[in-house]
This record gives C-alpha cells, sequence and structure tokens, in this order.
C-alpha cells in the first residue's frame, strides 16, 4: 500500500498540486484522469520519488519514502514515464534486461533471464526480441518499456501515459496487461491516462484531478459520472452503460 | 590488427628488417624498444582511450554527437595546459596532467549541466553548440598563449603526431587502463542513464553520480591523450558511432569494439600518416581530420533522414 498526504508541489508561486492524497492499494489498478495541466503526471512523479514534494508525505509499504534507500525501492517500485530517449540503439532484450538491474547490479543469472523471457512473454513481444528500438514501431517500443518494468518484478508500478500516442490495438493490449498485473499479481498498478473511456474500462479505482488538486477519488463507478466529469473537463458528459460498461459520450457535434 | 601493427613497428626512417633484429643487431633492437614500440603503444592507447572517451560522452549527454571534442572538453584540457605552463611552469609532468584534467572535467561538467538545463530536442543542436563553446575557450587561450609569448608551443602541440613519442615520455598514456576498466564496470549504468534521467533513477541509479563518474573517466583519457600526444579530431566521434550501426549501443557488449576500432583506425592513419610523403611524416591529426570530417557529415545527414 503506498499512501499519500497531504501531498504539494509549487514552482515560483504556482502550486502544480496542492494538499493532495490518495491511496494505492495493491491488486488494484487507480488511474489518475484530468485535463492537461491538473497536476496528474507532476502527483505520480512525486508518488515514485523522480519529483520532490514541497510539503506532505509518501509512505510506501508503512515506510516513509526518505527513509528509503533508492536502490532497495527499485525492487518494490517502478515508474515509468515517456520521456525517454529511444534514439539509443538498445535490443528489446537489452532493455528489458535492466529491468533485472536492481536485482542483479546487471550481472544477469539463468533466474534472470527466465524472469525477462516471462515478462517478454507477457506482452507477446518475444518475436521482436532481437531487434533494435529504432526499428520498431511507437506502440512495440512502449510495449517494450513495459515489458522492462513488468521484469522489475515489483509490488507498486507507475505508468505516465502509456497509452500516448498509440493505436487502438496495443492501447488494448497493454491495458490487457497492465489489468492483469494488478488483479492475477495482486500488483498496486498506478496509470496517468487521458482517454477516459479507457480509464472507466480497465480501472478499478479513478482520481480525478483539476488544477493541482484532487476533486473525487474513489471507485470508477463513483467517478465515472455525469456531474463529476462535466466540472473537471468544464464540458458536457452523457454516460451510457453498454454491456455494463460505463462509457462517456462527451463529443459534441452542432452540426448534426 | 595484427599486420597493421607489424607494419607499424617496421615502417620509419631507419630501414628495420626482421632478419637484422633476429640477429640481435644492437642498433635495431634499440630502434624497435626506444621509439618504435612505444609509438606502436601510444598508439594503441591513445586510439581506445578516445574512442572510449566519445563513447561515454555520448551515453551520459543522451547524444550522438557528443565526443570529447565536441562537448569542451579538450579545448578545457589546452586552456589547463597553458595555464599550467604559465603559472607553474616546469614542474613535476604529474601536476601538469592534475591541472590539465582539473581544467578538463570542470569545462566538461559546466557544459553537461547546461545541456541538462536547456534539454535541447535537435540532436545536432548540442554539438554546435559544444563547439562555439570550444571555441570560446580556445580563444580565451590562444589570447594568454598570445600575451606569454606561447602561440607555438600551443600550436605545435595541439597538432597530434605520435612521431615525438619515444620510451619515457609516452607512460601516462596508461591510464587508459584502468580508466577503461572502470568505464567497463560501469558500463551498464552508462547505458541506463543514456535513456534518461527518470530511467536510470527508476533502476535505483544515482543519476548525477553516474554522470559525474563518466565526466571524470572522459576527462582522465582525453587529458592524458592530449598532454601526450595532441588533439585527434572526430576519432572520440566516430568510432563509437560507427561500432553502434553494428554492435547497438549496450555499452557492456560495444565497448571492447569501440577499443578495438578506435585501435585500428588511429594505427591506420598514423602508418598512412608515414608512408604519404616518406621519409617525412604527415601528423596523423590531418589525415583523420579529412576521414573523420567525411564520416561526420554522413552520419549528420544519416540522423536527418531519420528524424
Amino acid at each position: 500500500m503506498i499512501k499519500l498526504s497531504g501531498l504539494s508541489k509549487k514552482y515560483n508561486d504556482n502550486f502544480v498540486v496542492q494538499d493532495a492524497s490518495a491511496l494505492f492499494p495493491k491488486g488494484v489498478l487507480t488511474s489518475i484522469i484530468g485535463p492537461n495541466g491538473a497536476g496528474k503526471s507532476t502527483l505520480l512523479s512525486m508518488a515514485s520519488r523522480l519529483t520532490n514534494s514541497d510539503a506532505g508525505e509518501v509512505v510506501i509499504a508503512d515506510k516513509p519514502l526518505n527513509q528509503w534507500d533508492n536502490a532497495e525501492l527499485a525492487k518494490r517500485l517502478a515508474v515509468l514515464r515517456q520521456s525517454n530517449n529511444i534514439n539509443m540503439r538498445f535490443t528489446v532484450r537489452e532493455l528489458v534486461a535492466f529491468g533485472r538491474f536492481p536485482h542483479s547490479q546487471g550481472r544477469l543469472s539463468a533466474r534472470d533471464n527466465e524472469i525477462i523471457d516471462k515478462a517478454m512473454g507477457h506482452l507477446d513481444i518475444q518475436h521482436i526480441a532481437n531487434r533494435y528500438l529504432d526499428q520498431l514501431s511507437g506502440g512495440q517500443r512502449q510495449m517494450a518499456f513495459i515489458a522492462m518494468v513488468v521484469a522489475q518484478d515489483t509490488d507498486y508500478i507507475f505508468l505516465d501515459e502509456p497509452l500516448n500516442n498509440l493505436d487502438i490495438k496495443h492501447s488494448v493490449e497493454i491495458m490487457g496487461a497492465i489489468q492483469h498485473l494488478a488483479h492475477e499479481h495482486g500488483k498496486a498498478v498506478v496509470v496517468v491516462i487521458h482517454d477516459i473511456n479507457f480509464a472507466a474500462s480497465y480501472s478499478d479505482r479513478i482520481i480525478a484531478m483539476k488544477q493541482g488538486q484532487v476533486i473525487k477519488s474513489g471507485d470508477t463507478v463513483e467517478v465515472i459520472d455525469e456531474a463529476v466529469l462535466s466540472d473537471i473537463y468544464e464540458i458536457p458528459f452523457t454516460i451510457r452503460e453498454v454491456e455494463g460498461q460505463r462509457i462517456c459520450m462527451y463529443y459534441t457535434n452542432p452540426h448534426k | 590488427m595484427l599486420v597493421l601493427a607489424l607494419a607499424s613497428l617496421l615502417i620509419g626512417v631507419i630501414d628495420l628488417d626482421i632478419a637484422a633484429l633476429l640477429n640481435s643487431e644492437s642498433s635495431s633492437a634499440h630502434i624497435l624498444l626506444v621509439s618504435r614500440i612505444p609509438r606502436l603503444l601510444a598508439i594503441c592507447l591513445a586510439g581506445a582511450g578516445l574512442s572510449i572517451a566519445g563513447l561515454i560522452m555520448q551515453q551520459i549527454v543522451q547524444n550522438r554527437f557528443a565526443a570529447p571534442s565536441t562537448t569542451g572538453t579538450i579545448d578545457c584540457a589546452m586552456f589547463g595546459y597553458i595555464v599550467a605552463l604559465i603559472a607553474f611552469g616546469d614542474v613535476d609532468h604529474w601536476i601538469q596532467l592534475l591541472i590539465i584534467f582539473g581544467f578538463a572535467v570542470a569545462g566538461t561538467l559546466l557544459f553537461v549541466r547546461f545541456l541538462q538545463k536547456l534539454q535541447f530536442k535537435n540532436a545536432v543542436l548540442v554539438p554546435l553548440i559544444g563547439i562555439m563553446y570550444g571555441n570560446v575557450v580556445s580563444a580565451l587561450t590562444t589570447f594568454i598563449a598570445y600575451k606569454y609569448d606561447l602561440v607555438q608551443t600551443l600550436s605545435s602541440w595541439t597538432v597530434a603526431n605520435f612521431a615525438s613519442v619515444l620510451k619515457g615520455n609516452y607512460e601516462f598514456l596508461y591510464l587508459a587502463v584502468p580508466a577503461s576498466v572502470l568505464a567497463y564496470m560501469y558500463a551498464a549504468r552508462f547505458s541506463a542513464a543514456s535513456v534518461g534521467e527518470s530511467f536510470a533513477k527508476n533502476i535505483g541509479l544515482n543519476y548525477q553520480r553516474v554522470v559525474m563518474v563518466g565526466v571524470m573517466l572522459v576527462a582522465v583519457l582525453a587529458s592524458s591523450v592530449v598532454m601526450i600526444v595532441g588533439v585527434i579530431p572526430f576519432l572520440g566521434l566516430i568510432v563509437p558511432n560507427l561500432v553502434s550501426l553494428f554492435i547497438g549501443d549496450n555499452m557492456r557488449r560495444n565497448l571492447p569494439w569501440t577499443a578495438y576500432w578506435g585501435m585500428v583506425l588511429v594505427l591506420a592513419c598514423d602508418i598512412g600518416g608515414r608512408l604519404i610523403l616518406f621519409p617525412f611524416e604527415v601528423p596523423i591529426s590531418m589525415i583523420i581530420s579529412i576521414f573523420g570530417g567525411l564520416v561526420f557529415i554522413g552520419l549528420i545527414l544519416k540522423d536527418k533522414s531519420n528524424a
């Protein structure tokens, strides 16, 4: 369990995140949603020790973040952001192997190799294991990065916009793989996500943010609500149930 | 490689022939031990050292066009050399090296921090700004050299030449050996840092420390070569890039190849330089500039077509 209480982050005099609290329990897929500039990525960065907070506390497995040793924490918590340099020529397998670094310090054991194979299998990318990253499509590359996080085999997984720029097929595959990690492997998975219908369809819990504040957090059905979403995104929302699944309609086309 | 090495041993103003050597004729053996073998070793050490320095630099600043000569490292080392000459005169070589090293570290670190702050999206901007920065530093060096009447010393020293390598004056180059071993031990960390800061932090690395270790290694390798041999342009830039095309960027895998091809390239250029105007020598920096410049332009064009 990861617990955030009263987290704040200021740039100059503006709060990017203000007094945000949240819980990320194990076995649960949590999505963070909200408009651009809501502070989603900053909140995720603070929770995963990539950014320091100005106020508040992060507690990971009953231990405050500042008491964790960075190398030790890497065995328990993995985070993937969008800012990776993809021009370096690594093979998919070499990239995924980085996930074992916290455990093996670069000397891969037979068990490490087994875990690497399994992680690639989990995302169904064994067939491109020896291809270089710069020869892959954006979707395949993202699958490789996620396989690396899977190989890291941590209790907590944070992903910042894992579906960015991906086509529908890759998006569905990635969300399926992530959900599997939470439900079958009991990991706490947190994703920042823009596509609200993906959030509604796959997450167990949703945290909705606007202007640096957590406006609403709770089970998916509580947050995927016309009043809540209209307030957050400032456009009218219509929500329908399709085969037991809440789907948001927000395409207001005046010419129709 | 072996053929080149043998050729390097046998080519020179004074003919060495193997038969004479085997007869243990003392003058031949003397030339071999005092001049030819040190020259061969210096070439190998400098070639491998500068190539590895370029490789590390490319990984820690996440840019293919970074190398000691495009990030100001070499120019800062020369600045340090001039300062060492003026401020301390004829001091011990170790102290000289230390001063050069200090300037190289400080200058490179300044540039790396600058890059981290600005986060360029365009890959070609990094070497462009690095070369500008290097020119500013070298203008400063030239200015000081003028003031203290050292321009000749400076210019003769900046043109790399292995001709002056003799037994007893090249041994600092052996610093490349421990530096390369250390680089190999840090290889996985450098490669992780090359993917990005958050990527490196995620697997539990102290990103800034990895960068710092990298800068120190680059500075050790570059300043020892600059002090003993002079400036060999483009070497650190082209060798890692050519190796990367075939072996990829995983440093643990490509570092030995980078060292190897660095040696081969310098050896070939040195032999070429010795043969073109035989019995005179063309400095290796000229030969390698022509070749390196062409490869550099090719790499930029290739990068453009990828983008």
